[in-house]
């Protein structure tokens, strides 16, 4: 079965398009990802099909129910992760938790149960009695997360999961989304603006713009559908070299720099082997090789024109942490 | 769907009741207030304020303040609690409470049951610190039918603050409110001067003004001295808080996050 089905999916506040007839669909135990820079309507798209934001045209299905008809069998199947925070920083790890238990209905023997299993998973174990608003920026973020999951969705979906945190803690949270979708097989619907993020995370990739999907396909693909891998070797003859692999097909372009040789070639890390075994047995010495291959950026650029702007977090995001320091005196 | 869900409005109750238990400076400013209003107005008008109607004789101006008193922080941490989507809605625990697969009529009944506990056990520590002014309800009977005016009046100002605050999008309304509809309430339900003897075009507006039936209501069952039958009062509550939670409801239901 298909976890989402958005067909035709448009969103208009006041005439102007923010999503603009959109189709996409996820797999069953599949990260698929939207990457789009801010205002792309990534957030947009995950409230409609989380029910809180009407759509104004098309068909949106999660988990086999619609979104128009049926809002409550929908919010009963999926979690979420709100792009801003949206935990209660007044109570700890665990009572925040626990409400969220109780609103989905969890008896008192599972909600115990969970708590742990998810605290634990997200490594917050330790700080379960801690107020939030003693937990740091990351900490909030894997509560979040473990509170998306308490309920056991079928559909989780994150919406910039490590926004604006710092590299040491993105990586552990894109650990704890990998396992977590490993562990629990569940479908996971992410959006970002960070290439690596994408990258490493999804399955499969949306490259979304101005309230259009430009393209899908996975990672891999998209990249090698926009340019080739560029091997460069340091070599005792390169001109030698250049001569050798002239004649094969999947060397597009071969030119020299500063004493490296650069081949622009298909499936890089297959013909490092293949140039290497040529080589030696020319009794050419190598004495370096390096593969750049293309990055989700050259996707972007490719598709738009443009490069991923990197405004970091969003106006209501800034003025929620003003007065939440406001409050806290 | 459309079904009640008791946990729902359990859970959201025991948030309100825990994050008041945190709040100390709150609480302590709604003790502090109160002990002011009654040590400078209650005991300063007590000697030079006397009541000209025959029905008054006898209750002297701190007695008369006190169902005020109550009437003005029933309908301040009422509002407030209503009101208070709008800082969910701010801090974003609006959205987790809005995509739970619970009927939007429980959110509000939870909001109202949370807003009302927390009211009346303010109302509650007002008539104690009364109390120590010398204020002596009449009975065990009496106090019985105060409480349930404190929970109508509770109930209807939360349903009023739902409205309010599922209409605005940010707390740029919360000032407005305030002013232009929390302050005129206060002033008009005759909280701190007698219903007789005021001009029609302001009579107008206090008959208008539910609180009036509330503090009027408090007045009768606590003092024994009210303008209205207590049956009126009682009718008019009612009859408000049926209004309000309706409308609360219907228009939370539709506001978007
Ligand atoms: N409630 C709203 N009213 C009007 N415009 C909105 C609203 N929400 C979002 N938009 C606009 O829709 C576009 C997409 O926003 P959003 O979905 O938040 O983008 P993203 O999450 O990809 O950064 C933006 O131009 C934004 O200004
Ligand atoms: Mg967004």
């Amino acid at each position: 079965m298909q976890a989402i089905q958005v067909l035709n999916l448009t969103k208009e506040f006041n005439g102007f398009k923010a999503v603009n007839d959109i189709s996409f669909s996820v797999e069953e135990g599949e990260i698929f990802g939207l990457l789009g820079p801010n205002g792309a309507g990534k957030t947009t798209t995950i409230r409609i099909l989380s029910t809180t934001l009407r759509p104004t045209k098309g068909k949106v299905k999660v988990w086999g129910y619609d979104v128009k008809t049926d809002p409550d069998d929908v919010r009963r199947s999926i979690g979420i992760v709100f792009q801003d925070q949206t935990l209660d920083d007044r109570l700890t790890g665990v009572e925040n938790l626990d409400f969220h238990a109780r609103l989905y209905g969890m008896d008192k023997k599972m909600r115990k149960k969970r708590i742990e299993q998810v605290l634990k998973l997200v490594g917050l174990w330790d700080k379960r009695n801690t107020l939030v608003k003693y937990y740091s920026g990351g900490m909030c973020r894997r509560l979040e997360i473990a509170r998306g999951l308490m309920h056991y969705p079928k559909v989780l979906f994150l919406d910039e999961p490590t926004l604006g945190l710092d590299a040491q803690t993105r990586h552990t949270i894109w650990e704890h989304i990998k396992s977590l979708n490993q562990r629990e097989k569940i479908a996971i619907l992410l959006t970002t603006h960070y290439m690596d993020e994408a990258d490493i995370l999804c399955n499969r990739v949306g490259i979304i713009d101005r309230g259009k999907i430009l393209v899908i396909d996975r990672p891999e693909n998209l990249k090698n559908l926009v340019g080739k891998d560029i091997i460069s070797m340091k070599l005792s003859s390169p001109e030698k070299m250049i001569k050798l692999v002239a004649g094969f097909d999947w060397v597009k372009k071969s030119e020299l720099h500063d004493g490296l040789l650069y081949l622009k070639v298909t499936k890089g890390d297959e013909k490092i082997p293949l140039l290497v075994n040529l080589a030696q047995k020319n009794s050419i010495n190598v004495e370096l090789v390096n593969l750049r291959k293309p990055t989700l950026e050259d996707v972007f650029l490719h598709f738009t024109g443009r490069t991923i702007r990197q405004e970091e977090g969003s106006t209501r995001q800034r003025i929620s942490m003003r007065l939440r320091s406001w409050r806290r005196r | 769907m459309r079904k009640i869900s008791f946990e729902a409005i359990y859970v959201l109750w025991l948030r309100e009741i825990k994050t008041f238990v945190r709040a100390r400076s709150r609480i302590i400013g709604n003790i502090v207030q109160p002990f002011f209003f009654l040590a400078i107005f209650g005991v300063g008008f007590k000697s030079s304020m006397k009541f000209a109607t025959p029905q008054m004789s006898g209750i002297d101006y701190m007695q008369f303040l006190v169902p005020g008193l109550i009437g003005m922080a029933l309908l301040f941490s009422s509002m407030f609690a209503g009101l208070s989507i709008l800082w969910d809605r701010q801090f974003g625990f609006l959205r987790e409470i809005m995509v739970a697969p619970v009927s939007r009529l429980s959110l509000v009944l939870g909001r109202v049951a949370g807003g009302m506990t927390t009211t009346i056990l303010q109302a509650l520590s007002i008539l104690l610190i009364a109390w120590l002014f010398g204020f002596r309800i009449k009975g065990g009977a009496s106090f019985f039918l105060s409480l349930i005016l404190m929970a109508l009046i509770g109930i209807g100002f939360v349903g009023m603050g739902v409205a309010f605050a599922s209409k605005m999008e940010d707390m740029h309304g919360f000032q407005i409110v305030m002013n232009f509809i929390i302050m005129p309430i206060f002033f008009l339900s005759g909280a701190l001067f007698p219903l007789e003897g005021i001009p029609s075009w302001l009579g107008f507006l206090m008959y208008i003004d539910p609180l009036t039936y509330g503090v009027d209501g408090m007045r009768a069952v606590m003092l024994g001295i009210s303008h209205f039958p207590l049956a009126v009062n009682f009718t008019v509550l009612i009859a408000f808080c049926i209004v309000m939670l309706t409308l609360g409801s219907y228009l939370f239901s539709k506001c978007e996050v």
